[in-house]
């Protein structure tokens, strides 16, 4: 075991979790991106399709599937906790914040709060169903474990250095995720029109752009990702919880600012920093300060770059 | 004279009346007994159980003593929105229970840091506070916390507060003592931050260093974090035998034991009493803790217990129709010691049931004879150690005495 190991072995545990935190990251900072809202209720959809997750595992049965079968109900998984969350995210959309356009940005920001508060306890409720997944619904609040679909064995042998399928899994989904939403925004149609909504809703609208179908179209994509973080999430760490939608979206909110909120690839950016800052301080320093150590650097982050490490500089909008 | 001969009649009819009463015993009034324990939350399992036991030991008495009627009220000291006790609605609980003038005793709390909460205030209202679970030491021991600790909680230099189980000082000792058994001679401790477990981890790491078992980490966690990867690389990187967790299964003991196998640790995990509940087991996955996981537990898990306590889990199990979690028989033994005072009190009020728990010596009680000391602390000092197996506690030996 050398030190090398270590090192390596804590890039690749911050890269893993970075991703993830990448992933939710993309939710907050679209959606800011497009009606400069700060979506509280996103770390919560995020943690509902994880909840659906267990639900389909446990109604399909996936877990006697066999390990090929497995892999299939992975993909299973995903794209029905993408378009869960997503559609959850879009009607979000429609019955919170689409009447509330034209008000303060503030009371937008108040209702998102809000519906957080109601996902959160839709969780809870959701955390009682009597199914053996959820350990007979015994104990609505408690962790509950997340079957490991995915096995978490070391592909590279005994070594120290471990890489496991569920590693791979989350870089496996990820990348592709990433890559083909920023080939979306730059090349497609929606994705022109996305931009243009963000840079003038006024101005696209004169230009015959359906204004709020484009901003339901976004607030659906930023959820689906959400969906699929939370798939991912759930075989990673193999423990979900009505809570988690916190911790994570805090974590996930703390890089799209970093990274410069409403900048696609800073909320990657951001994420794998958080990811590779809390192993490495894991690591080398002590566990009590990581989270200090986090925001210590996102504060300074942001005394030097004020729009974060890659947010473009851009007029407040009057 | 008229009116003599009808009082004749009238007499006697007003007198069998009273007999009747007498008969039925019309209650001379109602004393209440309340338990604040964290009823929302992964511990509702094992606060499920404890007020079973309450109740169980309310109805073998009849529900009255002497006369008295005994109320009972369970509340819940935790809040969805932490899934955990919360302090705010503990200090609630305590101030309802100290206001109620019918309330003469206070079960509870299930966690140490609870308990910080409601001492002083129950110790201005002179209510009896008996703990079926805090295992904190401060609490009640002199010179084992903090320097204002256990006088804090004592704001009119009284002790009203008692505790049937024994502290973490013995756990911890007994913990380092059976890893010492078990061979350990590198060991990785870990706490949760939180009263309980830092108070646990500084007596299991004063004991190991004592026993020559070699101290390669000590940290503090995130209970709130994802995962615990990196950790488990920094503990497999200073390969030690054993990782104690000082914590409880909502502080993510479980998270841990899980992660430790999927990092590929190969050694032993040892946790407290705050994670010997099967949502431990639940939360961590049977397959991850098999074999390799140990649990210390301040008393004997029930199906160990000898007579009066092994009638104890004959009648819950024929009452509630399950086995008794580990708990059960200290939410029993505190309810019982509580009604015994009431029984052996001069004056039913706050100030004689107060006087006759404090006096409890030789109770025969499920957990054999015990009395309570000057501090409030049982001097029952027996420990088990457990083993998870199959998805379930096995019991491996008897620890302490």
């Amino acid at each position: 075991m050398l030190d090398l190991d270590v090192f390596l072995q804590q890039l690749i545990t911050g890269l893993s979790n970075g991703m993830i935190i990448a992933l939710i990251a993309i939710g907050y900072t679209m959606v800011y991106g497009i009606i400069e809202l700060i979506n509280f209720a996103h770390g919560d959809v995020f943690m509902l399709g994880a909840f659906l997750a267990l639900t389909l595992v446990g109604a399909l049965g996936i877990e006697a599937w066999g390990p090929s079968g497995q892999v299939a109900g992975v993909a299973v998984l995903l794209v029905g906790s993408a378009l869960f969350c997503g559609s959850l995210n879009w009607s979000l959309d429609r019955c919170a914040y689409r009447s509330l356009r034209k008000s303060s940005k503030l009371s937008l920001l108040v209702s998102a709060i809000g519906c957080s508060f109601i996902c959160m306890n839709l969780g809870l409720f959701w955390g009682g169903v009597p199914m053996e997944v959820f350990a007979g619904g015994n104990a609505a609040a408690a962790p509950k474990d997340f079957p490991a679909l995915i096995p978490q064995v070391n592909l590279l042998g005994d070594g120290f250095l471990r890489i496991t399928p569920a590693d791979l899994l989350v870089w496996a989904v990820t990348i592709p995720l990433m890559i083909g939403l920023t080939i979306m925004v730059k090349r497609t149609r929606l994705g022109r029109a996305m931009r243009a909504v963000a840079q003038d809703p006024v101005a696209a609208s004169l230009m015959g752009i359906p204004v709020d179908r484009v901003i339901g179209a976004t607030f659906f994509i930023g959820g689906a990702l959400g969906g699929f973080a939370s798939v991912v999430y759930s075989l990673y760490n193999n423990t979900i919880g009505f809570q988690m939608g916190t911790r994570a979206g805090m974590d996930a909110f703390t890089a799209a600012v970093l990274g410069g909120i409403g900048s696609l690839p800073g909320a990657v950016l951001g994420g794998l920093t958080i990811g590779c800052v809390r192993a490495m301080s894991d690591q080398y320093l002590e566990l009590r300060w990581t989270n200090t150590i986090v925001f210590c650097i996102l504060v300074l982050i942001l005394i030097f770059r004020p729009n974060g490490l890659l947010g473009a500089t851009r007029r407040e909008k009057v | 004279m008229k009116i003599g001969y009808l009082a004749i009649p009238v007499a006697v009819v007003c007198g069998s009346l009273m007999t009747a009463g007498q008969v039925a015993q019309a209650p001379v009034g109602t004393l209440k007994i309340v338990s604040s324990l964290p009823r929302t939350g992964s511990a509702n399992a094992q606060t499920n159980t404890i007020v079973n036991g309450i109740r169980l030991a309310i109805d073998e008495c009849g529900g009255q003593i002497d006369g008295w009627k005994i109320e009972y009220q369970d509340m819940d000291d935790a809040s969805p929105q932490r899934g955990n006790w919360d302090p705010t609605v503990e200090a609630q609980n305590a101030n309802s229970a100290a206001k109620d003038k019918s309330c003469v005793a206070y079960i509870g709390t299930f966690n140490s840091g609870a308990a910080k909460v409601a001492m002083p205030i129950l110790n201005r209202a002179g209510l009896v506070m008996v703990s079926p679970a805090n295992t904190y030491p401060g609490l009640t021991k002199p010179g084992q916390g903090e320097a204002n600790e256990p006088a804090v909680y004592r704001p009119t230099g009284k002790v009203n507060y008692f505790r049937i189980v024994p502290t973490d000082d013995l756990q911890g000792v007994y913990a380092a003592n059976w890893a010492k058994e078990l061979g350990v001679t590198k060991v990785f401790i870990l706490n949760d931050r939180e009263l309980y477990g830092k108070g646990i981890s500084g007596v299991f790491r004063k004991q190991a260093e004592k026993l020559g078992i070699e101290i390669v980490g000590f940290e503090e966690i995130d209970s709130k974090a994802a995962n615990y990867r990196s950790l488990v690389t920094k503990v497999k990187a200073k390969n030690p035998d054993l990782v104690y967790f000082a914590g409880t299964t909502q502080t993510n003991g479980g998270q841990i034991g899980k992660d430790l196998r999927s990092g590929g640790f190969e050694g032993m995990y040892m946790v407290p009493d705050g994670c010997f509940e099967r949502a431990f087991i639940e939360a961590g996955g049977a397959e991850n803790l098999n074999g390799r996981t140990y649990v210390t537990f301040g008393g004997l898990p029930p199906e160990k217990l000898t007579g009066k306590g092994a009638e104890f889990c004959s009648s819950y199990r024929s009452k509630f129709g399950a086995d008794p979690e580990a708990y059960a028989v200290y939410g029993y033994e505190a309810a019982r010691v509580i009604l015994a005072g009431i029984a052996n009190a001069k004056t039913k009020d706050r100030a004689g049931i107060l006087a006759a728990v404090a006096a409890t010596t030789d109770f025969d009680g499920v957990l054999g004879k015990w009395s309570f000391d000057a501090d409030g602390d049982t001097s029952s000092q027996v420990m088990s150690g457990q083993i998870v197996r199959g998805g379930e506690f096995e019991f491996v030996k008897v620890l302490g005495k």
